[in-house]
């Protein structure tokens, strides 16, 4: 193996709620890569950013990780004692949330937080801390960051909160930055200037980066491998190109087509049907099949494992089985037309 | 920020005004003057009196008198006492302040550490036994726990002395002062710390590695205050109407007592005095806690 | 779990696998795959949830039981709450301050003689009256002043906020600003200034009617709450309309050309009924503390109708010697006063939309 940063073995997290057991993460395994890029793609309610604030644990109640093992160089933070897993968060991972507006404390000056994290995690004093928070301010684009230092976040616009976010992140230079849905409050133009800005500084300074989306589209040609998931599973992983060009999973195919192309001409977008699943009552079999125009017998009965479909590419998918007995069969009757 | 200070202090200014017309106008309504409850008195005293108090002037005149007077600090004599009552109500008004202060300040310390404590711990037992006792407290009319207080501890078990010239013993009126309003401090900061506890912005304290008592003392609380400063002026308000209780069941001669008293001698300009006083004293500590809450809360444009 | 139900794990390419079951499922198939958690309206999710809570439903039964003494016991008990104790119809002077369940010398001789004299539960007070009754009596009118001030602040309350609230502009910022300083004025001075003030003033134009029994007291609070406690209210609904205005449901409804009175009887109305509810319920306590402050000043009912406030006020004398006529009207104040403050809590978790998840 090469330089595994982070090694996500079999996660299970549930939320028990007065109405029942969540289980909002069910079994998701994955590594992350020294220096690389991974996607995690889903729609509202699919575990995706459950699973990230496990990995920090990071959970509220009545949320909590019920199995499974989260290394991080080897060692497994879900066995961390609190110390430990405060020394990791900020320091060798950060993350940014999914709206800017409401994830910078009000009453705290913009430089106040910033200085907050870089004190925490490092020997800085006072004036060397904000030296660097107004260092972070200028990597990350804000224009006029002595002034800014002193603005409290509701002066500032919501891109701009988010890069803020991101410098307080980043000021720690973490080994993997986690970002959960970082555009998806913004509007489409600051979106751009969003992800350029984080393509450019995993560049600049080579971290790992976790990117949580619902949009595939966002993060096409950012990511180097692609996970999708769907109720808490992962049904399917791949490069970047696999998912995009080859997708082996009905839910992935079904994302593909509801993304907007340009030059499409006439072609009408395909939304995915029905609703998401209802955590509280999962069904058996595949999630998803209720939703598949292609469901089979099977897909409501059993829940499909996930089969390599590529050196680098992974699907949970019953057509996948199919289509690999189909072609056994044919092949079959081939070699026995053959022989007579 | 000036300006809303001002345009603050402009509505402050009105709503006393309004009070003092309000409370001169329905006391003016009052069938019957003053002097024509004695028995017969001489035309020629009764005269001498009313034009002493301007009585025989149209009431607008008696009104402009009764500002201007009042602006000089002379709210007039007691129809009961004689005595001049600025003079009395300065006296009084040191014991219910002294009272008064004490119980407020205990009530805000003690409900806060409460709140936060039971929002902290929320469904352990210590956070039932808060709010258990918290909401009993809030269920009982002060004057019922006032005289309760003083039926077990001063009465019965005697471990309080009664309160005579010679001995003080602020403890129990305090206590029933400050219990109510400290119930309603914990319940309010429990509910606004859980809340807070709840935003975006800790998950963003905690995702940085901050210990937890650092991102509840420094992100939570400050915004957990928020809505307890706008009870500020409700609590002052619940103060001073629970002296009048608390100061009469104790036999407390502070400025409460004087004015049930003067409820029920039908002493009028006592009671015109003393609603104007405690009315302007509630109006003042709105406008300080409006503009405490400005201060604290960053996020309130100020136009 | 059947055999053929197995995943097929192992012998993915062994052609022991069950060919049927990768033809394609039906649309009746995959229908019933998903099922659905049984549809439940707002107001059964929410009553659900009220029975859940201990808390909610002690208070219902105290409150009912409550309710049910002070309906039926005056049928029962055979005392009035403002007449002397009778013994053979004369009044029995003898029956003064007796403790709860004892008899008085000539009720005694009368129990002696084989007469059946009912118990005074809690005793008799210094007027010879038996207590039991004067509570029971005291209990009605606290709760009925309740009720019916929290009725006057949630009238005046509604019309005003929905107005102001639905109209908007200008008529909505004067209308506002009225309310801004009825909102700064001390409403328990003023309660007891107009109090003061209206009692001699109505005393003359209700002698003789059917108000006369509740005393002018009474009146003038419920003039003092349709004049001051509204605001609240009106605030409250006024903050509810607008919020829901700029919800994009209503917005979208507009744009289907809804009307008005549409709107807000359909959209409007429902989404903020539970919190004008469980405010209203709220109310209630607050109201019976005012009456029972104001009993406390000497400006409660007119004696001698009784009111847990005055029963409480009254047993201030002699609280040394009779201690138990302070404690049976203030365990009854708290009683109601914490049920409602329960009620009302489990009201709110189960129905206010905000804290729904």
């Amino acid at each position: 193996m090469k330089d595994t940063l982070l090694n996500v073995k079999d996660l299970q997290t549930a939320f028990f709620t007065d109405s029942g057991v969540v289980r909002a993460v069910n079994g998701v395994s994955f590594n992350l890569e020294k220096g690389k890029v991974l996607g995690i793609v889903g729609e509202s309610g699919s575990g995706k950013s459950v699973t990230a604030y496990s990995i920090l644990r990071i959970l509220v109640d009545p949320g909590k990780v019920v199995g499974g093992e989260v290394f991080f160089k080897g060692e497994d933070v879900l066995k961390y004692s609190k110390r430990e897993i405060r020394s990791l968060r900020g320091e060798k991972i950060s993350i940014i949330f999914q709206d800017p507006m409401t994830s910078l404390n009000p009453v705290y000056t913009v430089g106040n937080q910033l200085m907050e994290t870089i004190m925490l995690h490092t020997d800085r004093n006072r004036s060397e801390a904000r030296q660097r928070a107004i260092e972070m301010l200028t990597l990350v684009g804000v224009n006029d960051p002595e002034k800014r230092v002193k603005q409290y976040p509701h002066e500032l616009s919501g891109g701009m909160r988010q890069r803020v976010m991101i410098a307080m992140a980043l000021a720690c230079e973490p080994d993997i930055l986690i970002a959960d849905e970082p555009t998806t409050a913004l509007d489409v133009t600051i979106q751009a200037q969003i992800l350029e800005l984080m393509q450019e500084l995993q560049k600049k300074l080579g971290m790992a980066i976790i990117i949580i989306t619902h949009d595939l589209g966002v993060i096409a040609d950012m990511c180097d491998e692609i996970i999708v998931m769907y109720a808490g599973r992962i049904c399917e992983r791949g490069t970047s190109d696999e998912i995009f060009y080859n997708p082996k999973h009905e839910y992935t195919k079904g994302l593909l087509r509801s993304i907007p192309k340009l030059g499409m001409g006439h072609i009408r977008l395909k939304p995915i049907g029905g609703s998401p699943v209802d955590l509280l009552n999962m069904p058996k079999g595949c999630a998803f099949a209720s939703r598949c125009d292609r469901a089979m017998k099977i897909c409501l009965t059993n829940q499909p494992d996930e089969i390599a479909i590529g050196p680098e590419h992974m699907a949970a998918c019953w057509m996948n089985v199919k289509a690999v007995y189909d072609e056994a069969a044919d092949s079959g009757n081939k070699q026995g037309g053959d022989d007579k | 920020m000036w300006k809303y200070i001002l345009k603050r202090f402009g509505l402050a200014i009105v709503t006393v005004f309004i009070i003092i017309t309000i409370t001169f106008f329905t006391m003016n309504a009052i069938p019957g003057g003053p002097f024509e409850k004695e028995k017969a008195p001489d035309p020629a005293v009764k005269a001498l009196l009313e034009a002493r108090f301007h009585l025989d002037k149209p009431v607008p005149v008696q009104f402009w008198y009764y500002l201007t007077d009042m602006f000089r600090g002379d709210f007039g004599i007691s129809l009961k006492t004689g005595r001049n009552i600025m003079q009395t109500i300065n006296e009084s008004f040191a014991i219910s302040a002294k009272l008064g202060g004490i119980a407020a300040l205990a009530a805000l310390a003690a409900g806060l550490v409460l709140g936060s404590i039971a929002a902290i711990m929320r469904n352990g037992v210590f956070d039932r036994v808060i709010i258990f006792f918290t909401t009993l407290f809030v269920s009982v009319p002060s004057f019922v726990l006032a005289t309760l207080l003083l039926l077990v501890f001063c009465l019965k078990l005697a471990w309080f002395p009664v309160w005579s010239a010679e001995s003080h013993s602020y403890f129990l009126p305090i206590l029933a002062l400050a219990l109510y309003p400290m119930s309603y401090i914990t319940r309010l900061t429990k509910s606004s710390m859980l809340d807070v506890l709840g935003q975006d912005y800790i998950r963003t304290a905690r995702s940085k590695g901050l210990a937890e008592t650092k991102v509840i003392f420094k992100h939570a609380l400050r915004n957990a205050l928020i809505p307890v400063i706008t009870y500020m002026g409700p609590l002052v308000a619940y103060i001073l109407t629970g002296s009048l209780v608390v100061e009469t069941v104790f036999t407390i001669g502070g400025l409460g007592s004087k004015f049930v008293t003067g409820i029920t001698n039908r002493d009028y300009p006592m009671v015109m005095a003393t609603t104007i006083f405690l009315s302007v004293l509630m109006v003042v500590a709105t406008l300080i806690s409006d503009l405490i809450y400005k201060l604290v809360d960053p996020k309130i444009s100020f136009d | 779990m059947n055999e053929n139900d197995r995943i097929p794990k192992k012998q993915l390419l062994s052609l022991q696998l069950d060919l049927s079951k990768f033809e394609p499922a039906s649309d009746e198939e995959k229908e019933q795959h998903v099922h659905m958690r049984e549809p439940s309206t707002f107001f059964r999710d929410g009553m659900k949830k009220l029975f859940r809570n201990p808390l909610a439903v002690g208070s219902i039964i105290v409150l009912a039981l409550m309710i049910i003494t002070i309906v039926f016991a005056p049928l029962i008990v055979p005392y009035s709450y403002e007449g002397m104790i009778e013994v053979d119809g004369v009044r029995d002077k003898s029956a003064k301050n007796l403790a709860p369940m004892t008899y008085s010398k000539r009720e005694q001789e009368a129990i002696d003689r084989g007469e059946k004299i009912f118990p005074h539960i809690f005793g008799t007070d210094a007027l010879c009256r038996d207590y039991f009754i004067r509570v029971v009596y005291g209990a009605r009118v606290s709760l009925a002043v309740g009720l019916f001030a929290s009725l006057i602040v949630l009238i005046i309350g509604l019309v005003y906020g929905s107005v102001s609230g639905y109209v908007g502009g200008r008529a909505d910022l004067v209308m506002m600003r009225i309310v801004d300083i009825i909102y700064s004025l001390p409403d328990l001075l003023m309660i007891i200034l107009l109090s003061v003030v209206l009692d001699p003033l109505l005393k003359s134009s209700i002698a003789n009617t059917s108000l006369e029994k509740i005393g002018t007291n009474m009146i003038s609070l419920f003039i003092v709450f349709g004049l001051l406690y509204w605001v609240g209210m009106a605030r409250l609904v006024r903050g509810q309309i607008l919020s829901i205005k700029k919800n994009e449901y209503v917005l979208a409804a507009r744009a289907l050309g809804a009307k008005g009175v549409r709107i807000v009887r359909k959209h409007v109305l429902p989404n903020c009924i539970s919190v004008i509810f469980i405010s209203t319920a709220l109310q209630i306590p607050a109201a019976i503390f005012t009456e029972s402050f104001l009993s406390f000043v000497g400006l409660g009912v007119q004696a001698p109708m009784p009111s847990l406030g005055s029963l409480a006020n009254a047993a201030r004398e002699g609280l040394q010697s009779y201690p138990y006529k302070l404690v049976y009207p203030a365990v009854a104040i708290c009683l109601i006063v914490l049920a409602f403050n329960l009620l009302g809590d489990g009201l709110r978790d189960a129905f206010d939309p905000k804290l729904r998840k």
